[in-house]
């Protein structure tokens, strides 16, 4: 929609990122403060970013970083003092004592990542909503708030009214968040707000429920159910981020890699064995593994992995006029990749068979 | 004959048969293959679930089909067809008939129960169908493709014997304002065949009800033949696509005036009546005169 006028230009001077020790947050921070026109980005977290060898500078490179929690008093004053006119807000965390890609991990279980999401995003938007200086607010959610439902349509749209209301953890987190983020935009309509819906984060240095569930060296399935995965590769969304951070453009958009993937072909890319299970068995289980700490699978992962969600790009398309470099498979792949590459014994298995038959 | 089956006969060896073959497991085992949004695998459509129902419908059934220029070819349409059978036999025929005579795989939409069954629910999104809503055939009508529709629902598939032939109410039309949306044409489809295959004489409401089923039927073989008693009765089948109703002389805000789209119904569901009547006529007995 807006391009860089140069007065739009010098408007975007200070920058700030919650949720900036997270994986997502640290690469926004970097690459925002690489950009000559901003002139400052401060970074926010209830932890320090994760620094090797000390060297604290190094790691977020221009980037200030204060340890403030958001619902403290303290981030108001971080917003006056230093005349934030951009909030980008990725401090949304996945799962309770998880580290989800967006924020450090504030350990404490349910209750406390509720606070941490939901609280947070109040106190923040409070913060943003008297500040005089606030000009952009970008804010992370997830299509986690779309649900995974047999009786949803197949594709949803940023219009899509969810089936049933989710009422399990990060993807009600993410809906009151989004529902807080409207009111907001009501209240200050001279605020530009985006909200972006990220499908299932992949790539390298991602850190999700789902990234180390593709870790394992067994994968469990559920028996008879072969859900569709879409993916956004961590460096299409930091794009995303950069982009809407730097450039108006209002509204809530979907962000996912093209395609779709199904579980079945996600796992035959891996390499690695499946089990498939009764859904009762694998909810066993995966309760027992949550119980144990070994995967943490939360029931709306376990909706994920039975009834699978796709969502529509073309808003987004539209809005930027980019789409992303990966695609849902390419993204799986650039993951895999990292992860040691894909398993070789099935292709091994039918090229012996290949070359037993036709060599004989 | 496809041409599946056609590639086969025309000079290939049987060295590059086999490795097609061999290039197709690799694909199916190392997951290279495509999928589209809705979850529809065109490769395991044709190669397999198609493959194995090619049987029943040639040689079972030995289906007939008429009138496949009424269907647009490369563009959008939605083919509304008449339901019936006890078992939706009649949507997998429809479905071979659509691929293998006009070359167009058929996207279908199917109850909510289908999506919710383990298996079944996902086998039909690879092949191709989805869920009856408004948004999945909205945007399956925009891509252009061939969407098949039943609006009778459980009320024909699961109505018994005597009321063969006999079209029952017409959902809400929700067909008719998707197609009006898109400006697509309506295809009326007779398929005469399909009641004969479970002749559903009596139902069992109340074990019904504790499966969570619509119905559960009993048919002259069914349950006292046990599993035997699922085979279908070997009926002479006829697929027939009529005239085709354009919806593109009504602007896409139309489909929100219920007048318009209850009359169109109206006039859709009279149409496959009068088509449905003929086409019985044309067919004559369903079973050859030794069997019945």
């Amino acid at each position: 929609m807006n391009t860089h006028t140069p007065g739009e230009a010098s408007m975007t001077r200070t920058v700030l990122v919650t949720g900036v020790s997270g994986h997502i947050g640290a690469r926004v921070a970097i690459a925002l403060a690489a950009d000559p026109e901003i002139d400052r980005v401060i970074g926010v977290d209830t932890a320090p970013p994760p620094s090797p060898a000390g060297e604290d500078g190094a790691v977020l490179g221009r980037t200030e970083f204060a340890r403030v929690a958001l619902r403290s008093p303290d981030l108001v004053k971080v917003i006056r003092d230093a005349d934030v006119d951009t909030v980008v807000h990725l401090s949304l965390v996945s799962g309770p004592g998880g580290s989800g890609s967006g924020g450090s991990g504030s350990g404490g279980g349910r209750s406390a990542m509720k606070e941490h999401n939901v609280i947070g995003t109040m106190q923040l938007l409070a913060a943003c909503q008297r500040s005089a200086t606030v000009r952009r607010v970008v804010v992370r959610s997830t299509t986690a708030v779309y649900g995974s439902s047999p009786h949803a349509p197949a594709v949803f749209t940023e219009d899509t009214e969810p089936v049933e209301v989710s009422h399990s953890g990060y993807a009600r987190d993410a809906t009151e968040v989004e529902t807080y983020v409207r009111g907001f935009a009501r209240r200050r309509p001279d605020v530009t707000t985006t909200t972006l819906r990220f499908a299932n984060l992949m790539g390298p240095g991602v850190d999700s429920p789902l990234t180390r569930y593709f870790s394992q060296p067994v994968l469990p399935t559920v028996l008879g159910f072969d859900p569709r995965l879409q993916f956004v590769h961590e460096d299409d969304a930091v794009e995303v981020l950069c982009r809407t951070a730097r450039a108006d453009h209002p509204g809530v958009f979907n962000v996912a890699g093209d395609g779709v993937l199904l579980l079945s072909q996600c796992v035959r890319r891996t390499g690695r064995p499946v089990i498939p299970m009764p859904s009762p068995a694998f909810r066993l289980v995966s309760g027992l593994a949550r119980g144990a700490r070994l995967v943490d699978f939360s029931p709306e992962q376990l909706a994920l992995l039975s009834h699978g969600r796709a969502v529509d790009t073309t808003r987004l398309a539209a809005e930027l006029g980019w789409r992303p470099k990966y695609s849902t498979a390419a993204a799986f792949d650039d993951f895999l990749r990292s992860r040691g590459g894909p398993g070789e014994l099935p292709r091994a298995v039918v090229d012996w068979l290949a070359d037993f038959v036709t060599g004989r | 004959m496809d041409d599946f089956q056609g590639r086969r006969t025309d000079g290939s060896t049987a060295d590059q048969r086999l490795a097609e073959l061999f290039a197709f497991l690799r694909r199916r085992v190392t997951g290279e293959y495509e999928i589209d949004e809705f979850g529809f695998d065109p490769e395991l459509n044709e190669k397999v679930l198609l493959e194995a129902l090619r049987p029943l419908y040639r040689h079972w059934f030995r289906t007939e089909t008429l009138g496949l220029g009424n269907v647009p070819a490369g563009s959008g349409a939605l083919i509304v067809a008449n339901h019936s059978g006890t078992l939706p036999v009649d949507a997998l025929m429809l479905q071979v008939a659509v691929h293998d005579e006009l070359g167009r795989p058929l996207r279908l939409l199917g109850a909510h129960l289908v999506y919710q069954l383990p298996v079944l629910g996902h086998l039909a999104r690879k092949s191709g169908h989805t869920l009856a809503c408004p948004e999945d055939a909205d945007r399956l009508l925009r891509k252009g493709e061939v969407v098949g529709v039943f609006p009778e629902g459980f009320k024909g598939i699961g109505k018994p014997f005597s009321e063969r032939y006999r079209l029952q109410r017409f959902g809400r039309g929700g067909f008719v304002a998707s197609a009006i949306r898109a400006g697509v044409p309506i295809v009326p489809c007779a398929i005469v065949g399909a009641e004969e295959i479970y002749p559903k004489i009596g139902d069992i409401p109340s074990l019904a009800r504790l499966l969570g089923l619509p119905y559960l039927p009993i048919t002259p073989l069914f349950p006292w033949l046990g599993p035997l008693g699922l085979l279908p009765l070997p009926s002479k089948w006829l697929i027939e696509f009529g005239e085709p109703i354009r919806t593109d002389e009504y602007a896409p805000e139309e489909a929100d005036d219920p007048m318009l789209v209850f009359d169109l119904t109206d006039h859709i569901r009279e149409t496959m009546q009068r088509q449905l009547d003929a086409l019985r006529l044309r067919r004559g007995p369903a079973f050859p005169p030794i069997v019945m």
